[in-house]
């Protein structure tokens, strides 16, 4: 994926974070989405190795082995931010104080099925904190390629691998549209551009209905 | 005081360390994983290990050194994807590895730490993680059951530790530790700094020393962290 392609996934991410969130991001195309926050809207991010209120990567030098975040990059502290150990750190997650996960996936079914932590017998990263922020985070979002190597829609019927928690996604936000999570599949509320809604649907291996107010991502 | 004084040597420190022992630690992508024992537990040539803690690190980095040089038989983590050889070893059936939702983890260590039998918890259910497991419902929910965990040694990383094993961690490097640190038979603690007693701020010890039974002397990270290694690569 093209460094713009993973900047207009994180800028289109960015838009459902609103004042006084709470908010996890995975490793990949969710660190970038803080950098597209609008300066009004204040949040806390919070990181499951013991930190709630991280801040930006720091200038080159400036690093601090002891601050990282939870994919082992240096990060900061934002002000009035806090450190603590692993157990309060998924305290926080467990009892739903975190209000939005936005992580990547392996596959998305149509009810929103998340599988991202396991391709059995090929690759076997492990669960990490993953589990609990599906399962508990109040805003699931998924950020991630419409396809796969093989060119295979990433969204399916039903996902071929194993879970990391049953209907637990609320948005996807890939290369080609973004989707909500419906009680009758999938519904196609956004298109990037230049893709139109008869190709994303073609590549879209899973129950989709259109929105009523279609918008097109330029 | 000297029968109170818990620092002692890295030598000392080995010997509580077999062939074969339990060894939890406290560190998350190597960052608060104590490195002067993972090296002495290197250079002293201790093997088959069950390794308990959050991840492998990376290949050359925190527990990563053990599981890469093959001390390990078994790893009980939530991890391993950071440290590949992890991987190579899990698919060549010469490393056996347990995986745990991360807090699922935190909490059966933290159970084994404080002296309780194990945790209800409903993370992972319908999922492969709850397959083969006791359940128990408890007012109208649904649990899975999963026992704590202790260990024989217990190793942790502090940046500041006192006489009396009385220990302050560092930012992020706090993560497992604190947990670790209690969960243990034998704790050991690596402190960047040795002080004595009163010289720590009483009310921002993080883990009181009786939890930990030996203290001994950092000699610092021996390896490049892998965001130096990116930097010097671009």
């Amino acid at each position: 994926m093209g460094e713009d392609v993973r900047c207009r996934i994180a800028r289109r991410a960015a838009q459902e974070v609103s004042d006084g969130m709470v908010v996890n991001l995975g490793i990949g195309i969710p660190t970038l989405v803080p950098d597209y926050i609008k300066a009004d809207v204040h949040v806390l991010i919070h990181a499951e190795n013991g930190i709630l209120g991280s801040g930006p990567t720091p200038a080159p030098g400036k690093e601090d082995p002891y601050l990282c975040n939870a994919g082992g990059y240096p990060i900061s502290l934002a002000k009035g931010g806090a450190y603590c150990d692993s157990a309060t750190a998924f305290a926080m997650i467990r009892t739903g104080r975190i209000d939005m996960t936005i992580l990547g996936a392996l596959e998305v079914s149509e009810r929103g099925d998340l599988a991202n932590w396991i391709v059995p017998g090929r690759r076997v990263p492990g669960i990490g904190g993953a589990m609990e922020l599906a399962q508990k985070a109040r805003q699931v979002v998924v950020l991630m390629n419409h396809l796969n190597h093989a060119g295979e829609s990433k969204l399916k019927s039903q996902c071929t691998l194993p879970l990391t928690a049953p209907a637990c996604v609320n948005l996807i936000i890939t290369d080609m549209a973004v989707f909500r999570v419906g009680a009758e599949g999938l519904i196609l509320c956004e298109i990037m551009a230049p893709y139109t809604a008869e190709q994303v649907i073609h590549h879209t291996d899973a129950r989709v209905s259109l929105a009523e107010q279609m918008i097109t991502i330029p | 005081m000297s029968g109170l004084n818990k620092v002692g040597t890295l030598v000392a420190a080995l010997s509580h360390i077999q062939d074969g022992s339990t060894l939890m630690y406290g560190g998350f992508g190597g960052v608060g994983t104590p490195p002067t024992i993972v090296k002495g537990i290197l250079e002293k040539g201790i093997r088959d290990l069950i390794l308990i803690g959050n991840d492998t690190g990376f290949p050359d980095i925190g527990i990563g050194k053990l599981v890469t040089a093959g001390r390990a038989k078994k790893v009980i983590a939530s991890h391993i994807g950071s440290n590949p050889n992890a991987g190579f070893m899990m698919t060549a059936g010469t490393l056996e590895v347990e995986f745990y939702p991360q807090g699922t983890l935190a909490e059966k260590i933290r159970a084994g730490g404080v002296g309780l039998g194990g945790i209800l918890v409903d993370v992972g259910l319908g999922t492969i993680v709850a397959e083969g497991k006791r359940q128990y419902t408890l007012a109208g929910a649904s649990y899975i059951v999963e026992p704590a965990l202790t260990a024989d040694i217990a190793i942790v990383h502090a940046k500041r530790a006192d006489h009396l094993g009385n220990l302050v961690y560092d930012k992020s490097g706090r993560n497992f530790n604190p947990l670790v640190a209690m969960a243990g038979i034998f704790t050991i603690a690596e402190a960047d700094e040795i002080v004595a007693p009163g010289e720590l701020d009483p009310e921002l010890i993080v883990t009181p020393g009786i939890f930990v039974d030996m203290v001994i002397q950092s000699e610092g990270v021996p390896w490049k962290w892998v965001w130096e290694k990116t930097s010097a690569a671009e």
